[in-house]
């Protein structure tokens, strides 16, 4: 499995206020796969997710220093326009938060926002979307109820086919099934696993049976420091370092 | 029962007593209000007090639409004026600003609601009527002694953006913030996100913010008493004088109260301005109260 890197992360620093969060992390992201950030609660695996889609531009007192490239191109230089490199990744956060208005009119947000406006045109893409997220079945006959009248293990499918309504390239999951019961979360999960083929995902886990079960890459963060990064395998089965041991077999969490 | 319990206990009773009391208080003046201008009730129908324009009180005419129209022109120019520019400082303060920025605004809202009334009425005497008078009155190609409609509009406007502003910039900051980070996330820029997802959301709540601003402005009665002119006619335009409601019974109660019916009158006129403030005010803070505890 040798994929070309997708997200290269060089010498990255995040700051809030005087508080470093990330200490200097340099990792390759390989396309297409997931990739799986794992460690302790509080170690800055948020943090890093939100610095490639730079959500963390909207936190007050934040200082990066170093570079994210997406495709080659660095997402923090000033040139950039934040709105194109956000397009490029859909969002799933730890709960799902679907906008303020019908199932239809969150999936079509996107694609208005970028221009699509004929009812017809919305209409296929909201319903291909629907299917890829495997929630079509359920909502298409009430289509233009709100979207808070779903199931939160639903609301997170659609905030899937919402964000895969943009046409993104990568996939941030943050948690994606913390909130959810054990069917919608191994729904998420066979979603995953289907659409990895197409995109690049990058999903943060506190769970490890979670990561190994869906990711070939690992990522391991600890205190803000990248301890280390590999193949699924190579982490779960050989850690290099003794604290990745440690915290694979639950002895540090 | 020991001694802690005891206060605790007496101190919960009393602050019930109390919560009770101000109940009480407001139903015992709606009750006083209702009695006193029963008089006139009785002697006038009502559609006569409200909607005719004969104001002759030696006559034994009380015809309340000048005054009714003068609030509502003064509320209505009031309302045009606080309404975008609060929302706007609301959303700029809630969606834009940094923590800087909002520790420098916010103490100078804070001042602005603390300011009394009479304060804004010699505000607006000083410098809004001469500027009504010289600069905005020729424009029209009118004249105006600068106390109008317009005026008193202004100076309203300035008393009710502090409440309009802090109870908005509330309730948009209840919008989570995940909400706006998920907007984001697709490629929106943080105007649409603003404008489609954050007021959406917030829209119960904003519209409350300004009802409250609006009941606040029917009931100033010495802002609007010092700069509105206080003419009984029902105004043609905003350089027209106005005779609002709060005014009427300011200017008048205590004086004219040898007049039969007058003071009956005056009850009445309380009365009406009364029951607006109160619904608006029961409106707003019911739905207020909806959205802190999160029903939508
Ligand atoms: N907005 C913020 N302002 C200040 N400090 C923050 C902020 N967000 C996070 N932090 C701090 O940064 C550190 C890393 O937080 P982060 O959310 O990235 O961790 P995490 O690994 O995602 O944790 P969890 O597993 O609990 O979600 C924490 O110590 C946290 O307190
Ligand atoms: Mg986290």
């Amino acid at each position: 499995m040798k994929n070309r890197t997708h997200i290269s992360v060089e010498n990255l620093n995040v700051y809030y206020g005087d508080n470093q969060v990330l200490k200097n992390v340099t990792i390759a992201i390989p396309d297409k796969t997931i990739t799986a950030i794992i460690g302790p609660s509080g170690c800055g695996k948020t943090t890093l997710l939100r610095c490639f889609n730079r959500l963390i531009d909207t936190v007050d007192g934040i200082k990066v220093t170093g570079k994210v490239l997406v495709d080659g191109d660095d997402i923090f230089d000033p040139q950039q326009d934040v709105t194109a490199i956000r397009k490029k990744m859909g969002l799933l956060s730890q709960r799902p938060f679907p906008l303020p208005m019908s199932i239809y009119e969150n999936v079509a947000y996107g694609p208005r926002i970028h221009g699509t406006r004929k009812k017809n045109e919305l209409d296929v893409i909201v319903e291909k979307y629907l299917k890829m997220a495997n929630i079509w079945d359920e909502v298409k006959d009430r289509l233009h109820e709100p979207a808070s009248s779903l199931s939160i293990g639903q609301q997170q499918r659609l905030c899937l086919a919402r964000g895969l309504a943009v046409e993104p390239e990568i996939i941030l999951a943050d948690e994606p099934t913390s909130a959810l019961d054990p069917v919608s979360s191994r729904n998420i999960e066979e979603r995953f696993m289907e659409l990895k083929n197409r995109y690049t995902i990058v999903m943060v886990t506190h769970i490890l049976r979670q990561a190994k079960r869906l990711a070939d890459y690992v990522v391991f963060v600890y205190l803000g420091e990248l301890i280390e990064h590999g193949p699924s395998k190579e982490i779960f089965e050989n850690p290099k370092e003794q604290i990745t041991k440690e915290y694979i077999k639950g002895i540090i969490s | 029962m020991n001694g802690r319990r005891l206060v605790d206990n007496i101190g919960g009773k009393l602050m019930l007593v109390l919560t009770v009391l101000s109940g009480v208080l407001l139903l015992l003046m709606a009750w006083g209000l209702v009695a006193k201008s029963s008089a006139i009730l009785s002697l006038k129908p009502l559609d006569t007090l409200l909607f005719s324009g004969n104001w002759n009180p030696l006559r034994g005419e009380f015809g309340f639409f000048p005054f009714i129209a003068g609030t509502i022109w003064v509320v209505g120019v009031a309302t045009v004026i606080a309404v975008p520019v609060s929302l706007l400082t609301a959303i700029y303060l809630s969606e834009y600003a940094g923590r800087k920025i909002k520790g420098i605004v916010n103490p100078f809202i804070d001042l602005l609601a603390g300011i009394p009334s009479v304060v804004y009425g010699v505000w607006g005497v000083l410098m809004i009527v001469p500027f009504v008078k010289n600069y905005i009155a020729p424009l029209y190609g009118t004249f105006s002694s600068g106390y109008c409609v317009l005026t008193a509009g202004i100076v309203l406007a300035v008393m009710i953006f502090p409440v309009i502003i802090n109870v908005s910039v509330e309730v948009l900051n209840m919008v989570p913030r995940e909400v706006r980070e998920a907007s984001l996330s697709l490629g929106a820029t943080k105007w649409q996100t603003v404008k489609k997802v954050v007021l959406r959301r917030a829209m119960p709540g904003v519209i409350a913010a300004n009802v409250l601003g609006i009941a606040r402005a029917f009931g100033e009665t010495m802002a609007v008493l010092m700069v509105a002119g206080n003419v009984a006619m029902i105004p043609k335009s905003l350089m027209d004088p106005a005779y609002p409601l709060p005014a009427l019974i300011a200017n008048n109660y205590g004086e004219m109260l040898s007049i039969p019916l007058y003071d009956s009158a005056l009850f009445f006129a309380a009365l009406l301005l009364f029951a607006v403030v109160f619904f608006f005010n029961l409106v707003s803070r019911a739905v207020l109260v909806r959205i802190e505890k999160g029903i939508r």
